[in-house]
């Protein structure tokens, strides 16, 4: 695959890893959180691990868009989907996400619930287009990768008056959570190590530009390095970050520059802005309730919001007490450190949102990395 | 006054005819659609019987009493028809491939079918047309069939059972357990064609160059391998789950580890941009034209390049070995010059969001 195994090549790797390796200065830690999901997988699939000295320590982020998605708000997804006999339409992962009652999505399908897999929001006002008598709900999540879509949609669904056509929205932020896990008072204490800065993410940059995070490094002086989801470019921004660590300098570079500027996609930022606004505060799993850190969508779009249409009234479910997800999330613990990693939880019956996707942290590790554990 | 033809039955209309649920009911109008379907593509001296059960020869090879091989598999595929196949070649190749596996000559297949209220006759005829021809490519016979018709709405157009039966010589024992750290793990051919041929079906997805299923029959690869006598401990059809799944799977059956090298696995360049695209590990797709083969490490070169001179094994490769390994993992070390393990799937793989 010609522009995407250039990014793969074991021979530059191996460049890279030396170029690390010389770069650590003798004594010192290195701790960097990848915030993506994607990141978490491409060093858990390329196993990066074996090409970094030890003194470097890569902590698993909050980035994962069906990890952070509290039990609450799957909860109301079931809901509609099972009392209010919706089709409900939602993106792959997200079936899985273990929900209240021992359910998820998957499961409610087997009870009888149309819930439906799109792999686009084009998909799901197709099937509103063809089930006219049918409510058709959009069951939104992810970071700002995968909120214009959702706004495109949304205005798509006006311009034809799709009158069946609504979206349950719990799109997030990825500037706010990054605030949260700095501001967090755990940081330095209780097992949790102090970030010495940021893999910053890749799909989301490409929308919001490198701009967003310029107060990661004015405001809390850590650096951050915005970088691709292909290995090398975990790789060279782990090189970049190493650097600027040495220098003491904390500033926002871009290595992701072929798809990252600093404003961003000024148009989908813009559709993004015409249909959404501010959450006051949203629940996250892991990070609890953050202000001003989600997505709901705009009074002139109100027709098109399930939780109006629905009435659904949010309520939040605490996590499963054995589960460690929220530590996880905040990067406090590691997979491993979980008590009911590999044993009660799963990849095949997940407790914890971890554990349910590959850009997870915990089933990252599971399905790749658990090998290196030793017991 | 007019008069009844004896016997007359207004022929199926095979162009613009329906199943019904008539064609279940065990009267004539099911006796008209095994005539002109099943019979008229199947036909055979045992299905001519019209008995409710084949009687077979007892097996015997080269002379000598042999042991009686038989596996069964269904099959559910949408679409039906696919790039390289459909739901009735892959009847076919699916059953004779495990029976196959365990180094037998197939020899008979039974077909049942499960067929939905207001499927196309004209399909249905197709279908059973094309199981014929891999029957016939592949030299056994249907020798028993069932079909059943369920309501409109509780089917998926139609499912095929089959079951078949081979012979196996005395003295050639394959099997899951039988792998031993220092035997090599080979595979016959690319990986994830077949299920990629489907994803992108059923996903419209055109690509330059269409993929194509790799559905085959391989009892013809297996005797070839076995005539080589290297020594062979294990051959799978990693089908559903992939590569990963049946690797998994012998590892833990043989109590053995297993280090593969990523770099040495085929996969077709379209199959991994597909991959790419829909979020799926290759490792992790359906194949149905392929075999893993586990082998000696010392015979593992001359089996390979016996494999390459037979035309459904021309990129057979050497992709890794067995190890000791308490833990039964499945390792790789990737392309990239890191090691991670082959997992096993969790459910149906699903893409990722971010």
């Amino acid at each position: 695959m010609r522009y995407i195994d250039e990014f793969r090549d074991g021979a530059l790797a191996r460049i890279l890893a030396g170029k690390i390796a010389r770069a650590v200065e003798p004594g010192r830690g290195y701790s960097f959180m990848e915030f993506c999901g994607g990141h978490t997988h491409a060093i858990s699939r390329y196993g990066l691990a074996d090409l970094l000295p030890p003194a470097l320590r890569l902590i698993h982020g909050p980035g994962c868009p069906v990890c952070v998605l509290p039990i609450g708000r799957v909860d109301l997804a079931i809901a509609l989907a099972l009392k209010q006999n919706v089709i409900l339409c939602t993106y792959g992962d997200t079936l899985r996400v273990p929900a209240s009652e021992g359910l998820s999505l998957m499961k409610a399908r087997s009870r009888g619930a149309d819930i439906r897999m799109v792999y686009s929001t084009l998909d799901a006002l197709q099937i509103a287009r063809d089930h006219p008598q049918r409510e058709v709900v959009f069951f939104a999540i992810g970071f700002e990768t995968t909120t214009p879509p959702t706004a495109l949609a949304i205005q798509q669904a006006e311009r034809e008056q799709l009158a069946n056509f609504s979206v349950l929205c719990c799109h997030v932020l990825t500037p706010a959570a990054m605030r949260t896990i700095l501001d967090a008072p755990a940081a330095g204490e209780g097992g949790a190590v102090a970030l010495d800065g940021f893999i910053g993410p890749a799909h989301v940059s490409t929308v919001i530009g490198t701009r967003p995070y310029e107060f990661v490094a004015a405001d809390y002086r850590k650096p951050v390095v915005i970088a691709g989801f292909e290995p090398l470019d975990v790789m060279q921004a782990i090189l970049m970050l190493v650097r600027q660590v040495n220098d003491g300098r904390a500033a926002v570079e871009n290595e992701f520059s072929r798809a990252v500027s600093r404003e961003g996609n000024l148009k989908a930022q813009q559709r993004m802005a015409e249909v959404f606004e501010l959450r006051r505060e949203f629940e996250w799993r892991g990070l609890g309730v953050v202000p001003d850190s989600a997505l709901k969508l705009r009074e002139a779009y109100a027709a098109f919001d399930a939780e109006r249409r629905f009435e659904l009234a949010y309520r939040s479910v605490p996590d499963n007490p054995a589960c460690e997800c929220a530590a996880i999330l905040r990067g406090a613990r590691r997979p491993q450190d979980c008590r009911i990693f590999g044993t009660a939880c799963t990849p095949e019956f997940p407790v914890g949102s971890c554990m349910v996707s590959s850009e997870g942290a915990c089933a990252a590790h599971y399905s790749y990395g658990r090998h290196r554990d030793v017991h | 006054m007019s008069e009844t033809k004896k016997g007359y039955a207004r022929p199926l209309d095979l162009k613009h005819g329906r199943v019904d649920l008539t064609h279940g009911s065990g009267g004539r109008a099911m006796v008209q659609l095994i005539a002109e379907v099943f019979a008229r593509h199947l036909g055979n001296d045992y299905l001519a019987q019209g008995n409710d059960g084949a009687v077979l020869p007892a097996p015997v090879l080269a002379g000598k009493p042999a042991r009686l091989v038989m596996s069964t598999d269904s099959h559910v595929v949408s679409p039906l028809f696919f790039p390289g196949g459909d739901i009735g070649s892959l009847a076919v190749h699916g059953t004779l491939n495990d029976v196959a596996m365990m180094g037998a000559t197939p020899l008979y297949l039974t077909a049942g079918f499960i067929l939905e209220e207001g499927f196309a006759l004209a399909d249905l005829s197709r279908i059973v047309a094309s199981m014929a021809q891999a029957a016939r490519e592949a030299g056994v016979s249907v020798v028993a069939g069932d079909t059943k018709v369920v309501e409109r709405g509780k089917g998926d157009g139609v499912f095929i059972t089959t079951a078949g039966a081979g012979v196996l010589p005395e003295g050639l024992e394959l099997g899951g357990a039988r792998a031993r750290p220092g035997d090599a793990v080979i595979v016959s051919g690319s990986m994830g064609d077949h299920g990629v041929a489907i994803m992108s079906q059923r996903e419209n997805l055109c690509f330059d160059a269409p993929i194509v299923s790799d559905s085959a029959a391989l009892h013809g690869l297996v005797a070839a391998m076995l005539a080589t006598r290297a020594g062979l401990r294990c051959l799978r059809d990693p089908t559903r789950g992939g590569l990963a799944a049946t690797l998994n799977e012998i590892a833990v059956q043989s109590g053995v580890g297993m280090m593969l090298q990523e770099q040495a696995i085929p996969v077709k360049p379209v199959v991994a941009a597909a991959c790419e695209l829909l979020g799926l590990d290759p490792l992790c797709v359906a194949n149905e034209g392929k075999l893993i083969a586990i082998c000696a490490g010392a015979d593992a070169a001359r089996l390979v390049s016996a494999m390459r001179a037979h035309p459904l094994a021309r990129d057979a490769a050497v992709i890794g070995e067995v190890i000791a390994d308490s833990r039964h993992f499945v390792q790789l070390t990737t392309a990239f010059g890191g090691r991670r393990i082959v997992e096993w799937l969790a459910g149906d793989q699903l893409p990722r969001i971010c």
